[in-house]
Protein backbone atom coordinates (compact mmCIF):
# COMPACT_ATOMS: atom_id res chain seq x y z
CA UNK A 1 0.00 0.00 0.00
CA UNK A 2 1.43 3.37 -1.02
CA UNK A 3 1.17 5.72 1.93
CA UNK A 4 2.50 9.09 0.75
CA UNK A 5 4.50 11.04 -1.80
CA UNK A 6 7.89 12.34 -0.66
CA UNK A 7 9.46 13.68 -3.88
CA UNK A 8 8.01 15.56 -6.82
CA UNK A 9 9.84 17.33 -9.67
CA UNK A 10 9.27 20.75 -11.12
CA UNK A 11 11.22 21.50 -14.30
CA UNK A 12 12.82 24.94 -14.25
CA UNK A 13 14.76 27.02 -16.74
CA UNK A 14 17.39 28.20 -14.25
CA UNK A 15 18.05 26.64 -10.84
CA UNK A 16 19.65 29.74 -9.31
CA UNK A 17 16.69 31.89 -10.27
CA UNK A 18 14.29 29.13 -9.12
CA UNK A 19 16.11 29.02 -5.76
CA UNK A 20 15.47 32.74 -5.33
CA UNK A 21 11.82 32.38 -6.34
CA UNK A 22 10.92 29.38 -4.17
CA UNK A 23 13.03 30.30 -1.13
CA UNK A 24 13.08 34.10 -1.00
CA UNK A 25 9.66 34.82 -2.49
CA UNK A 26 7.48 31.82 -1.66
CA UNK A 27 9.25 31.21 1.66
CA UNK A 28 10.04 27.52 1.08
CA UNK A 29 12.90 25.86 2.95
CA UNK A 30 15.91 24.29 1.29
CA UNK A 31 16.00 20.58 2.08
CA UNK A 32 18.95 19.38 -0.03
CA UNK A 33 21.40 21.32 -2.14
CA UNK A 34 24.04 18.94 -3.43
CA UNK A 35 26.50 19.68 -6.19
CA UNK A 36 27.25 16.77 -8.50
CA UNK A 37 29.82 18.69 -10.53
CA UNK A 38 29.73 21.69 -12.87
CA UNK A 39 26.18 22.41 -14.01
CA UNK A 40 24.82 19.43 -12.07
CA UNK A 41 22.95 20.26 -8.91
CA UNK A 42 20.33 18.39 -6.90
CA UNK A 43 18.19 21.07 -5.29
CA UNK A 44 15.05 20.32 -3.31
CA UNK A 45 12.80 22.65 -1.32
CA UNK A 46 9.85 22.06 0.98
CA UNK A 47 6.79 24.13 1.84
CA UNK A 48 7.38 25.43 5.41
CA UNK A 49 4.78 23.18 7.02
CA UNK A 50 5.40 20.11 4.86
CA UNK A 51 9.02 19.02 5.45
CA UNK A 52 8.27 15.51 4.21
CA UNK A 53 7.57 16.57 0.63
CA UNK A 54 10.73 17.48 -1.27
CA UNK A 55 10.11 19.47 -4.41
CA UNK A 56 13.02 18.89 -6.74
CA UNK A 57 13.80 21.95 -8.87
CA UNK A 58 15.10 20.12 -11.92
CA UNK A 59 17.14 22.05 -14.46
CA UNK A 60 16.13 21.34 -18.05
CA UNK A 61 19.60 20.72 -19.38
CA UNK A 62 20.83 18.44 -22.11
CA UNK A 63 22.17 15.29 -20.51
CA UNK A 64 20.08 15.80 -17.37
CA UNK A 65 17.25 13.36 -18.19
CA UNK A 66 16.87 15.10 -21.57
CA UNK A 67 18.42 14.63 -24.99
CA UNK A 68 19.29 17.84 -26.85
CA UNK A 69 16.06 18.15 -28.85
CA UNK A 70 13.89 17.12 -25.90
CA UNK A 71 15.55 19.71 -23.65
CA UNK A 72 14.93 22.42 -26.22
CA UNK A 73 11.28 21.42 -26.62
CA UNK A 74 10.79 21.21 -22.85
CA UNK A 75 12.29 24.64 -22.27
CA UNK A 76 9.99 26.13 -24.89
CA UNK A 77 6.93 24.44 -23.38
CA UNK A 78 7.77 25.49 -19.81
CA UNK A 79 8.42 29.10 -20.79
CA UNK A 80 5.03 29.16 -22.58
CA UNK A 81 3.33 28.20 -19.29
CA UNK A 82 2.19 24.86 -20.64
CA UNK A 83 2.42 23.04 -17.32
CA UNK A 84 0.42 23.38 -14.14
CA UNK A 85 2.28 21.43 -11.49
CA UNK A 86 -0.06 21.45 -8.54
CA UNK A 87 -2.12 23.15 -5.90
CA UNK A 88 -0.55 24.91 -2.92
CA UNK A 89 -2.48 25.68 0.23
CA UNK A 90 -2.34 28.64 2.61
CA UNK A 91 -4.23 29.64 5.74
CA UNK A 92 -5.38 32.99 4.38
CA UNK A 93 -5.54 33.51 0.63
CA UNK A 94 -6.03 37.26 0.61
CA UNK A 95 -3.09 37.88 2.92
CA UNK A 96 -0.87 35.45 1.02
CA UNK A 97 -1.88 37.00 -2.29
CA UNK A 98 -1.03 40.50 -1.03
CA UNK A 99 2.31 39.33 0.36
CA UNK A 100 3.41 37.42 -2.73
CA UNK A 101 2.28 40.24 -5.00
CA UNK A 102 4.40 42.64 -2.90
CA UNK A 103 7.33 40.27 -3.45
CA UNK A 104 6.87 40.41 -7.22
CA UNK A 105 5.10 37.10 -7.81
CA UNK A 106 3.01 37.20 -10.99
CA UNK A 107 -0.61 36.18 -10.55
CA UNK A 108 -2.66 35.16 -13.56
CA UNK A 109 -5.87 34.99 -11.53
CA UNK A 110 -6.77 37.13 -8.52
CA UNK A 111 -8.31 35.46 -5.45
CA UNK A 112 -11.71 34.35 -6.66
CA UNK A 113 -14.62 32.52 -5.05
CA UNK A 114 -15.33 29.58 -7.32
CA UNK A 115 -17.94 26.87 -6.79
CA UNK A 116 -15.14 24.49 -5.80
CA UNK A 117 -13.34 26.87 -3.46
CA UNK A 118 -11.39 30.09 -3.04
CA UNK A 119 -8.37 30.19 -5.33
CA UNK A 120 -5.80 32.28 -7.17
CA UNK A 121 -3.30 31.27 -9.85
CA UNK A 122 0.34 32.29 -10.02
CA UNK A 123 3.40 31.49 -12.11
CA UNK A 124 6.93 30.72 -11.02
CA UNK A 125 9.97 32.42 -12.58
CA UNK A 126 10.16 29.75 -15.31
CA UNK A 127 6.50 29.90 -16.35
CA UNK A 128 5.12 26.90 -14.43
CA UNK A 129 1.75 27.76 -12.96
CA UNK A 130 0.12 26.75 -9.69
CA UNK A 131 -3.22 27.09 -8.02
CA UNK A 132 -3.17 28.62 -4.55
CA UNK A 133 -6.11 27.69 -2.37
CA UNK A 134 -7.20 28.52 1.14
CA UNK A 135 -7.36 25.84 3.81
CA UNK A 136 -10.96 25.10 4.75
CA UNK A 137 -11.83 26.91 8.00
CA UNK B 1 -19.82 33.95 -12.85
CA UNK B 2 -16.94 34.27 -10.36
CA UNK B 3 -16.72 37.49 -8.36
CA UNK B 4 -13.46 39.36 -7.88
CA UNK B 5 -11.94 39.70 -4.42
CA UNK B 6 -12.45 43.46 -4.27
CA UNK B 7 -16.24 43.12 -4.53
CA UNK B 8 -16.50 40.12 -2.21
CA UNK B 9 -13.99 41.55 0.30
CA UNK B 10 -14.39 45.34 0.45
CA UNK B 11 -12.11 45.53 3.51
CA UNK B 12 -9.09 44.25 1.64
CA UNK B 13 -7.16 47.36 2.73
CA UNK B 14 -7.08 45.81 6.23
CA UNK B 15 -5.21 42.82 4.81
CA UNK B 16 -2.74 45.10 3.10
CA UNK B 17 -1.89 46.78 6.42
CA UNK B 18 -1.48 43.47 8.24
CA UNK B 19 0.65 42.10 5.40
CA UNK B 20 2.82 45.24 5.44
CA UNK B 21 3.34 44.78 9.19
CA UNK B 22 4.35 41.14 8.59
CA UNK B 23 6.78 42.14 5.85
CA UNK B 24 8.22 44.80 8.18
CA UNK B 25 8.92 42.11 10.77
CA UNK B 26 10.42 39.86 8.06
CA UNK B 27 12.95 42.52 7.08
CA UNK B 28 13.63 44.24 10.45
CA UNK B 29 13.64 41.21 12.79
CA UNK B 30 17.28 41.88 13.74
CA UNK B 31 16.49 45.35 15.05
CA UNK B 32 14.69 46.28 18.24
CA UNK B 33 11.06 46.14 17.09
CA UNK B 34 8.39 48.02 18.94
CA UNK B 35 5.12 46.27 18.19
CA UNK B 36 3.17 49.30 19.42
CA UNK B 37 4.91 51.36 16.73
CA UNK B 38 3.99 48.79 14.08
CA UNK B 39 0.35 48.94 15.19
CA UNK B 40 0.48 52.74 15.02
CA UNK B 41 2.07 52.61 11.59
CA UNK B 42 -0.72 50.33 10.40
CA UNK B 43 -3.35 52.72 11.85
CA UNK B 44 -4.65 50.10 14.25
CA UNK B 45 -5.13 50.11 17.98
CA UNK B 46 -2.68 47.66 19.53
CA UNK B 47 -5.37 45.13 20.46
CA UNK B 48 -7.14 45.35 17.10
CA UNK B 49 -3.78 44.87 15.37
CA UNK B 50 -2.88 41.81 17.46
CA UNK B 51 -6.31 40.27 16.84
CA UNK B 52 -6.13 40.80 13.07
CA UNK B 53 -2.53 39.59 12.87
CA UNK B 54 -3.32 36.41 14.80
CA UNK B 55 -6.45 35.75 12.71
CA UNK B 56 -4.32 36.04 9.57
CA UNK B 57 -1.12 34.24 10.56
CA UNK B 58 -2.15 32.07 13.49
CA UNK B 59 0.43 33.78 15.74
CA UNK B 60 0.54 37.06 17.64
CA UNK B 61 3.01 39.59 16.20
CA UNK B 62 5.38 38.83 19.08
CA UNK B 63 5.16 35.06 18.52
CA UNK B 64 5.72 35.63 14.81
CA UNK B 65 8.76 37.85 15.44
CA UNK B 66 10.23 35.11 17.65
CA UNK B 67 9.64 32.50 14.93
CA UNK B 68 11.30 34.70 12.30
CA UNK B 69 14.30 35.28 14.57
CA UNK B 70 14.73 31.56 15.26
CA UNK B 71 14.37 30.70 11.54
CA UNK B 72 17.06 33.22 10.69
CA UNK B 73 19.23 31.97 13.54
CA UNK B 74 19.07 28.51 11.95
CA UNK B 75 20.16 29.92 8.59
CA UNK B 76 23.14 31.68 10.21
CA UNK B 77 24.08 28.65 12.31
CA UNK B 78 24.19 26.60 9.09
CA UNK B 79 26.92 28.94 7.81
CA UNK B 80 29.09 28.06 10.82
CA UNK B 81 28.73 31.45 12.54
CA UNK B 82 29.49 31.25 16.29
CA UNK B 83 26.38 31.00 18.50
CA UNK B 84 27.12 34.29 20.29
CA UNK B 85 27.40 36.17 17.00
CA UNK B 86 24.17 34.59 15.77
CA UNK B 87 22.41 35.66 18.96
CA UNK B 88 23.27 39.33 18.45
CA UNK B 89 22.78 39.19 14.66
CA UNK B 90 19.13 38.20 15.02
CA UNK B 91 18.28 40.88 17.58
CA UNK B 92 18.73 39.14 20.95
CA UNK B 93 20.64 40.86 23.77
CA UNK B 94 21.27 37.80 25.90
CA UNK B 95 22.89 34.54 24.78
CA UNK B 96 21.27 32.58 27.62
CA UNK B 97 17.75 33.76 26.72
CA UNK B 98 18.43 33.06 23.04
CA UNK B 99 19.73 29.56 23.80
CA UNK B 100 16.80 28.76 26.07
CA UNK B 101 14.26 29.95 23.51
CA UNK B 102 16.03 28.13 20.67
CA UNK B 103 16.00 24.90 22.67
CA UNK B 104 12.34 25.30 23.61
CA UNK B 105 11.39 25.62 19.93
CA UNK B 106 13.79 23.20 18.22
CA UNK B 107 14.38 20.76 21.11
CA UNK B 108 18.15 21.20 20.66
CA UNK B 109 20.64 23.76 21.91
CA UNK B 110 21.98 26.14 19.22
CA UNK B 111 25.42 24.51 19.35
CA UNK B 112 24.21 20.92 19.06
CA UNK B 113 21.75 21.94 16.30
CA UNK B 114 24.63 23.64 14.49
CA UNK B 115 26.95 20.64 14.85
CA UNK B 116 24.30 18.32 13.41
CA UNK B 117 23.67 20.62 10.45
CA UNK B 118 27.38 21.12 9.70
CA UNK B 119 27.90 17.38 9.86
CA UNK B 120 24.98 16.83 7.44
CA UNK B 121 26.43 19.45 5.05
CA UNK B 122 29.85 17.75 5.14
CA UNK B 123 28.31 14.34 4.37
CA UNK B 124 26.25 15.94 1.58
CA UNK B 125 29.41 17.34 0.05
CA UNK B 126 31.34 14.09 0.32
CA UNK B 127 28.57 11.64 -0.58
CA UNK B 128 25.80 13.60 -2.33
CA UNK B 129 24.30 10.42 -3.79
CA UNK B 130 23.11 9.52 -0.30
CA UNK B 131 20.68 12.44 -0.53
CA UNK B 132 19.32 11.77 -4.02
CA UNK B 133 16.74 9.11 -4.91
CA UNK B 134 18.62 6.61 -7.04
CA UNK B 135 16.17 6.78 -9.93
CA UNK B 136 16.97 10.47 -10.46
CA UNK B 137 20.70 9.95 -10.02
CA UNK B 138 20.68 7.15 -12.60
CA UNK B 139 18.62 9.13 -15.09
CA UNK B 140 21.14 11.95 -14.87
CA UNK B 141 24.13 9.64 -15.14
CA UNK B 142 25.40 10.69 -11.71
CA UNK B 143 25.84 7.14 -10.45
CA UNK B 144 28.59 6.67 -13.06
CA UNK B 145 30.66 9.45 -11.49
CA UNK B 146 32.98 7.44 -9.28
CA UNK B 147 34.00 10.52 -7.32
CA UNK B 148 30.61 10.29 -5.62
CA UNK B 149 30.39 6.91 -3.96
CA UNK B 150 27.27 5.75 -2.26
CA UNK B 151 28.06 4.48 1.21
CA UNK B 152 26.51 1.14 0.39
CA UNK B 153 25.97 -0.65 -2.89
CA UNK B 154 22.29 -1.23 -3.78
CA UNK B 155 20.92 -4.70 -3.09
CA UNK B 156 18.19 -5.96 -5.43
CA UNK B 157 15.44 -8.09 -3.90
CA UNK B 158 15.57 -11.69 -5.16
CA UNK B 159 11.89 -12.09 -6.14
Amino acid sequence: MITKMNHVSIFVLNQESAYDFYVNRLGFKVHTDASMGPGMRWLTVCPPEQPGLEISLMAINEGMMFKEDAAEQMRALVSKSTFGFGVFECNDLLATYEELKAKGVEFTKKPTKEFYGFEALFKDDSGNWFSLGEKAK
Amino acid sequence: MPQSASTVFPKIYLYRRVVQAKLFIDTHYHQPINLDAIADEAYFSKFHFIRLFKATYGKTPHQYLTAVRINNAQLLLKTGMPVTDVCYAIGFDSVSSFSALFKRITKKSPSSWQQAELKRAAVMKKSPLNFIPNCFAQQNGWTQNRNFQQQEEPVVADL
